[in-house]
């Protein structure tokens, strides 16, 4: 079990182990699609502007401490009269504004997507190695493992997620952005573990897992070395997925007051903030969210292309 | 039957698709005649043009991406690439009708069969009364085999069987009583047991309709057992044309000939069939000179095979036996390179 | 077909006894429903003994979660934990007001959706289709809260700089709505920006699905067999392809209805509207299991019975599906 998760985090970083390029004809071929799909993928030139603009945005959370003109919840006490409310502004480098206690809207935000961005991208890779391992499982064994997972995603999907994710975080306690992570990831994992079983299903009847099995390989090795580099492509696809809808979930409970909390930064919670304000500061709203959609729509165009690379027969619009 | 005009002739046919790695060359300057009565078999591998040569000119090819460059195609006086497409949905259906190759997914599995029928009658009858419709649309179902017919119309094309999809298919086609029936693989999706019945079927309903039928294939047993003359078709262009027994017995193009070595015949001993070696080649860069060259075994490498493009020309033998090949002469001077009982 | 739906209803009572039974345990295990007793001050032992009666707290949580069932089946849920109310009254109040936004919404995005859909397949790579495709994507990438929070902002900007108010951005109704058509006209004016804002998610994904199922039924076989009929391109679209495009979207749209609910808990907290979405967020902001429990039930039960017609929807317009 250990061993199968291990093999799950290599499938989850997304780059196949270099080794199994040795094993048999088959993950052969895998290594010459993989060169296929990363030759179409550079093609989809949305795609790599989005996920040039990607990682800049990440760079800015990243290096947020060194990179904000001022600190997340720095008041100017000496000054204050001058520099609250202002609307976006060169002057002080307030680009996106700052609010009744002076505080800088474009600092504040630049530590929000450290932690929003820092959420989404925990949630997708620890969903992505629950489904991965379970889906697995029930695909290879099916019977009871298989019909268990069934039931439990038919539950699920008896409730709105919203108001799982709701409850759960009254419930378990929020506010820390390692526990709304864990949270999310509870509810993502199911639909990454559907695909990963439906897959498993169909390549369970291939020949190469037979000529696997017939050669004596264990089920472990069956799974890990000959299977799941079969599933990378919608895996792959699926975690960029979890990570767009992730952060727009993310946002939403932070923004309803059940997600992440004070001191902590959040670009859900800096629009909430925003709202209580008043709509005459209008900045205050404006900026954060429109942070949470360049960063989802990047993100989603990065799905798409990788969609296409992986999937050629899909053609989709290429813009 | 040479003797009497043709009921459907293509000119110098050219068209193309364009696609992300290049245009497809899917036909180029392709002619041939359709006669009255006649069974006109076009023959060639998947990609071969046969299908497109057809479909091309009565407008059933997606444009785009598919592109008609040049040609015409004379029905009853009429060029049909020159009609609206109103003209086009005229003939389509009504004097021209269409069977396709996999009965399942070329009926629309929402509607039922009958629905789907009646529907052909009345496009062409707007006059005619649903009742009338449903009538003949029975008889039609009647005709070509299918048993209750009149309880069968209502079910959907999931409830039929493969055999009874086709029939319906060929029923649906024949509604109009068409001059010109085109038949596009219609056993190819078959089991072997029904091909037969299906083959049955399809002459019976030239019986009834005294159509001229082109049927595309690559089946050359179907070929043998339904067609009065062929046209071979070979990377988007006509290689060979004539008359079935003459084809047969005396190919003039070695593609032809290698096609017929690849047939397993009761009537000779032959330890091994002979496949043709190489591959179909891309239509996007086809070879340069004739097609077929860097497969042919009678080329030999000679120079005219890769510079200069074989024309379609007679060869002085019956039936309008014609050939594109440089050097047919050495096919009819070897006798019969066929393993077909010189012994 | 009727044996069908009793299996499958049968099935979802159990469903829906397993989920309850889990949601019970795991908020009376993990949450203290007392805490908020002891915030109010001046409580006197008695009261406090009170609720604790009345709910049985001092019980284990098996035997709680029985009472609870007994309440749930006879006693309109029983009561919050505090008040005396009992929860269905309300809960049936806000779930027509939530209905009427939510069906509303969703009618409209499927009409907008196939309208957008079908034209951005028949014309396939065209500006329109480009425009779509990028406007579907922005909806997608946007905050369903968001969205609402500029729309209030713009009408507020309006409104300061012209003196107009276009919309309300608050409440289901003003405070004198009237009665008859004025009560209506007014509802609907208050329902404009909310019904707009869970438009927009339903209408991107909708659309681009519609898109890509006409795009495949298109490519169809049987789509080729009726041009080759004689049919008119028009009935082609209409009698052939819309039809099979549109069987699928059936179940998409019964699948997303607990994601509108979603959207409605968002949209009513941002247009503080009467509805099951604020409801729920004021339960849980009450830290009350009660309500929170018998709104999780009532929602399960909708989600259930709407995949259900779905299901039959889709055996009677797929005739490749019935159910047997």
């Amino acid at each position: 079990m250990s061993d199968a998760s291990a093999g799950t985090s290599t499938a989850g970083s997304g780059t196949p182990d270099v080794s199994l390029a040795y094993e048999s004809g088959v993950e052969l071929q895998a290594r010459s699609q993989w060169a296929y799909a990363r030759m179409r993928f550079f093609r989809h030139r949305l795609a790599v502007a989005s996920l040039i603009v990607l990682v800049l945005i990440a760079l800015v959370g990243v290096f947020a401490p060194q990179l904000a003109p001022y600190g997340y919840d720095e008041i100017p006490l000496d000054d204050i009269t001058a520099s609250q409310n202002r609307p976006p502004t060169f002057d002080g480098w307030h680009l996106f504004g700052t609010d009744q206690l002076g505080r800088d809207y474009l600092s504040r935000v630049m530590y929000g997507i450290r932690t929003s961005l820092w959420v989404a991208i925990f949630v997708a890779l620890v969903s992505t190695a629950i489904g991965t391992t379970i889906g697995a499982l029930a695909g290879y064994y099916s019977g009871q493992v298989d019909n268990l997972l069934m039931r439990l995603t038919d539950l699920m999907l008896t409730l709105p997620g919203l108001a799982v994710l709701l409850t759960a975080s009254v419930y378990l306690g929020s506010g820390e952005p390692l526990k709304i992570g864990l949270i999310l990831a509870l509810l993502f994992w199911t639909a990454v573990a559907r695909i990963v079983r439906g897959l498993f299903l169909s390549l369970r009847e291939r020949e190469f897992v037979e000529a696997a099995k017939a050669a004596g390989a264990s089920d472990l090795r069956i799974i890990v070395r000959h299977m799941l580099p079969n599933c990378l492509g919608p895996i792959i696809v699926n975690t960029t997925l979890v990570v767009a809808a992730a952060i727009l979930v993310e946002a939403a409970l932070s923004f309803l007051g059940f997600g992440i909390q004070p001191p902590n930064a959040a670009l859900g919670k800096l629009v909430s903030e925003g709202q209580a304000e008043g709509f005459e500061l209008w900045w205050l709203v404006t900026f954060p969210g429109l942070v949470i959609v360049l960063i989802a729509l990047c993100v989603n165009f990065v799905g798409d292309g990788l969609r296409d690379a992986f999937d050629p027969t899909q053609r989709r619009i290429r813009a | 039957m040479p003797e009497t005009e043709p009921i459907l002739a293509i000119r110098d046919l050219t068209v193309e698709f364009d696609t992300e790695d290049g245009v497809v060359h899917a036909v180029t300057g392709v002619g041939y005649d359709l006669y009255p009565g006649e069974v006109l078999g076009v023959v060639g591998e998947s990609g071969s043009g046969k299908s497109v040569s057809v479909l091309s000119v009565l407008g059933l090819i997606p444009m785009p991406p598919g592109r008609i460059v040049s040609g015409e195609a004379v029905f009853r006086g009429e060029n049909l690439l020159d009609l609206s497409e109103s003209g086009l949905r005229r003939i389509r259906g009504g004097p021209i009708a269409m069977i396709f190759q996999d009965p399942l997914t070329s009926l629309n599995p929402v509607l039922t069969i009958g629905e789907q029928i009646s529907e052909a009658i009345k496009v062409h009858r707007p006059g005619s009364s649903a009742a009338a419709a449903r009538q003949r649309a029975v008889e039609l179902l009647q005709l070509v085999g299918v048993p209750s017919a009149e309880h069968r119309y209502d079910q959907y094309p999931h409830e039929f069987s493969g055999g009874m999809r086709q029939r319906a298919m060929i029923a649906m086609a024949i509604a109009n009583d068409p001059k010109v029936l085109v038949a596009d693989e219609p056993t190819t999706a078959l089991d072997v047991t029904i091909q037969a019945q299906i083959i049955e079927v399809l002459k019976t309903a030239q019986r009834e309709t005294h159509a001229a039928i082109v049927l595309i294939t690559h089946d050359l047993g179907l070929v043998a057992e339904l067609v009065d003359r062929v046209v071979v078709m070979y990377a988007g262009r006509v290689v060979e044309i004539g008359d079935v027994f003459s084809i047969f017995d005396s190919p003039r193009h070695p593609y032809t000939a290698g096609l017929l070595t690849s047939l397993p015949r009761l009537d000779t001993d032959v330890d091994r069939l002979e496949p043709i070696a190489g591959q179909p080649p891309s239509l996007i860069t086809r070879p340069p000179g004739c097609a077929f060259h860097p497969r042919c075994t009678l080329s030999r490498g000679r120079a005219e095979c890769r510079t200069d493009v074989p024309e379609l020309r007679a060869l002085g033998l019956e039936h309008g036996h014609r050939s594109a090949c440089h050097f047919a002469e050495e096919l009819a001077a070897a006798g019969r390179p066929v393993g077909g009982g010189t012994s | 077909m009727l044996s069908y739906v009793v299996r499958r209803l049968l099935y979802s009572v159990v469903v829906l006894v397993a989920a309850s039974f889990l949601v019970f345990t795991f908020v009376s295990a993990s949450g203290d429903p007392l805490a908020q007793l002891n915030v109010i001050p001046n409580l006197s032992e008695q009261s406090r003994q009170n609720v604790i009666d009345r709910k049985h707290l001092d019980e284990p949580i098996p035997v709680r979660y029985g009472y609870w069932v007994k309440d749930a089946v006879t006693n309109q849920f029983g009561t919050t934990l505090l008040g005396d109310r009992p929860i269905l009254p309300d809960l049936w109040r806000v779930m027509k007001n939530t209905l009427q936004l939510v069906l509303i919404a969703e009618v409209l995005a499927i009409l907008v959706a196939i309208g957008i859909g079908v034209h951005s397949a028949r014309r396939q790579y065209s500006a329109f289709d480009y425009t779509a495709t990028t406007v579907s994507f922005l909806g997608l990438a946007t905050p369903v809260f968001w969205l609402a929070l500029m729309l209030q902002v713009l009408v507020v900007q309006v409104y300061e700089h012209t003196g107009y108010k276009v919309f309300p951005i608050a409440s289901l109704n003003s405070v004198d709505p009237g009665t008859g058509i004025h009560f209506a006209v007014d509802r609907a004016h208050h329902l404009v920006l909310p019904i707009l804002v869970l438009m927009v998610a339903s209408v991107a994904s909708y659309s681009r699905y519609i898109r890509a199922s006409m795009l495949e039924v298109m490519g169809s076989d049987y789509l080729r067999t009726a041009r080759a009929k004689g049919l008119a391109e028009r009935q082609v679209t209409m009698k052939h392809a819309f039809r099979n495009a549109l069987i699928p979207l059936v179940t998409l749209v019964a699948l997303s209805f607990g994601s509108l609910l979603g959207g409605a808990i968002v949209v009513e907290t941002v247009f503080s509207l009467d509805g099951m979405g604020l409801y729920f967020v004021n339960a849980l902001r009450a830290n009350d299991p009660y309500p929170v429990m018998a709104w999780l039930m009532v929602t399960a039960t909708m989600i259930i019975v709407f995949n259900l017609i779905a299901d039959i929807a889709y055996g009677y317009l797929d005739p490749r599906v019935r159910h047997e």
